[in-house]
């Protein structure tokens, strides 16, 4: 058994997937076409990281309500980032049925490239 | 009813209790009892002494009875099946008229159901296997003070299992060592931390204390992480006022979730404090101390599916469901049979899983099953498979005792847990490659590597007691 190794100083974590790896573009399409298949509307949000702690962060233009295509959702993704380099950006699944979010996870962390 | 007249007597149950004609009616309570009858009575006739204790009869004619309508009140034996692969003991199947109820008072049912019939001499062993609340009366109960949407909504976890760890040593740590304990977990990684069920407020550590430690403790993980965190700070206590006094305290210090054990507190009390939680907003966690004295023999007491619907009515937001790998007894098809139960709207007999009755809960919110006792990383795969994702995981042993700690024990799990996720997402077979997806996801993460390592030989192979009584299972 090797020695004890210390913990580091906590991190800054953004619920689901943000103790894997960040995402690649592969993985990423395959989060997208799962959320599709289970049929719920894929949307959009981003915030400054100081305020990521809240329920509500910007929605970027609307729900893509009745969206089939992967490659649509990942230009969304990368066009929200492209206009704010400096916020975090998730994707989101609206389930019409429960009424909350079948998923949501962090696709860019701010800043990073 | 003039045509009825009094004779004193002790009459056959059956006569007045056993209809096998009847039609159960959409607003009657259904209840299904396996009996096994003392040698000489016959099954109808135990059925209909079931069916007459458990509401209106007693052993002996009194005159009384003829002040009113029994026919409107009595409960009705109404169908007998056998037991498959089992000829010592029977199905009795009885409808009770929903005006023997007291309104939302899942204790005023089981008084009835459970009571003195238990201890009746005519039958050697009775168990009561399923029953069917009339959808008229689950309206009557207030039910999960938030349920599952409004967990999630609030504490912003979406896709996944929750996942927590109950503290230990479970008895004996002061209240700041203990907050130290729930600082790491939260910190590593896990949604909650628990308070074992046996830890009220012993002289080690009062609960005001431990209450204070453990909320710091939150407080300073979720500002870390970035993560809502939670503790389930247990306000099970002597009395409904000490109850009451823990609760207002928790919800002072800003605490997200508190616990109740509703067994050995009782559904009185149960029912007040969800009741409460409704009230102020706060998630309620339901333990099960003394389940297993109730539900585990096959041939006496209460099946564990019924003291589910039982507490779904009283109200909780998370109730301890077995995890059927674990080191805890639960048989894989009973055990989805009452997560079912717990989770959705409206669940189909399907005696596969031991359910007898069509239930329909309306719009009562569902809670989330809990699947707790001897579990580790490298059971992840197979309850992401059993459970989806509406649950929470407690790892008690398989955190704290990671070699490097809590926090390292945490990250291992989620680690684990989100890699299990996403590979099901991505339309694997995630309990046929458990193996490859951990070794994957340990490449990047030296904590689940150790974990893996740590408990690779661990398992849990012992015969389920409590089995469904199917045959040739």
């Amino acid at each position: 058994m090797p020695e004890v190794q210390a913990y580091k100083t906590t991190e800054r974590r953004g619920e689901t997937f943000s103790y894997l790896p960040p995402m690649t573009p592969d993985r990423m399409r395959q989060q997208i076409s799962y959320l599709i298949a289970q049929g719920w509307n894929p949307a959009i949000e981003h915030t400054e990281p100081e305020k990521s702690f809240s329920s509500f962060w910007y929605l970027w233009k609307l729900p893509f309500f009745g969206e089939r295509s992967v490659e649509r959702i990942l230009a969304e993704l990368e066009a929200c980032r492209r206009a704010n380099p400096a916020h975090h950006v998730r994707l989101l699944g609206y389930d019409n049925y429960t009424q909350s979010q079948g998923t949501a996870f962090i696709v860019y962390r701010a800043g990073s490239r | 009813m003039a045509d009825k007249s009094y004779q004193a007597g002790v009459k056959d149950y059956r006569k007045t209790y056993w209809t096998p004609d009847y039609v159960p009616l959409d607003t009657d309570l259904l209840a299904v009892f396996k009996i096994v009858a003392q040698a000489g009575v016959p099954r109808e006739e135990a059925a209909a002494a079931v069916a007459a204790e458990s509401s209106t009869g007693t052993w002996t004619t009194v005159w009384t009875d003829l002040l009113t309508d029994l026919d409107y009140y009595k409960g009705r034996a109404y169908r007998i099946e056998a037991v498959p692969g089992d000829n010592t003991a029977f199905y009795a199947f009885i409808a009770y008229p929903l005006d023997l109820f007291e309104e939302g008072s899942v204790v005023n049912v089981l008084t009835s159901l459970v009571g003195n019939v238990f201890g009746f001499k005519a039958v050697r062993s009775l168990r009561l296997e399923d029953l069917r609340f009339p959808l008229a009366y689950v309206k009557t109960c207030g039910g999960p003070p938030n349920g599952i949407q409004m967990e999630r909504d609030r504490l912003n976890k979406y896709g996944r299992p929750l996942l927590g760890c109950t503290i230990k040593p479970k008895l004996g740590l002061s209240a700041k060592n203990y907050g130290r304990a729930v600082y790491e977990c939260l910190r590593g990684g896990l949604d909650f931390t628990k308070d074992d069920e046996n830890i009220n407020s012993q002289p080690f550590m009062r609960w005001n204390h431990r209450f204070e430690f453990v909320m710091e403790a939150v407080r300073k993980a979720e500002e870390e992480t970035g993560e809502r965190k939670g503790h389930y700070l247990n306000c099970t206590a002597p009395t409904p006022e000490d109850m009451y006094k823990r609760a207002e305290f928790a919800k002072s210090l800003g605490a997200p979730i508190i616990m109740h054990d509703f067994l050995t507190a009782g559904f009185t009390a149960n029912t007040g404090l969800a009741n409460w939680c409704r009230e102020n907003g706060m998630l309620l966690h339901i333990h099960r101390a003394m389940h297993a004295v109730l539900d585990r023999n096959p041939y006496h007491g209460i099946h564990f599916r019924v003291l589910t619907k039982c507490l779904r009515l009283s109200g909780g937001d998370h109730l301890h469901s077995g995890t059927v790998v674990g080191k805890l007894e639960g048989d894989r098809e009973a055990t989805l049979g009452w997560v079912d139960m717990m989770r959705e709207p409206f669940i189909p007999e399907n005696r596969a899983r031991g359910i007898f009755f069509d239930q329909d809960w309306g719009s009562m919110p569902g809670l989330m099953p809990v699947a707790s006792g001897g579990i580790h990383v490298w059971h992840m795969p197979a309850l992401t498979g059993i459970f989806g994702d509406d649950a929470c995981f407690q790892f008690g042993g398989g955190t704290l005792g990671h070699p490097w700690g809590n926090a390292a024990g945490a990250h291992a799990n989620r680690v684990a847990l989100e890699a299990c996720v996403e590979a099901r997402n991505q339309g694997r077979q995630v309990e046929r490659e458990g193996r490859e997806i951990l070794a994957d996801a340990a490449q990047s993460s030296p904590e689940l590597k150790i974990a893996m390592e740590t408990w690779k030989e661990i398992k849990f192979e012992f015969d389920t007691v409590d089995k469904l009584d199917v045959v040739n299972a």
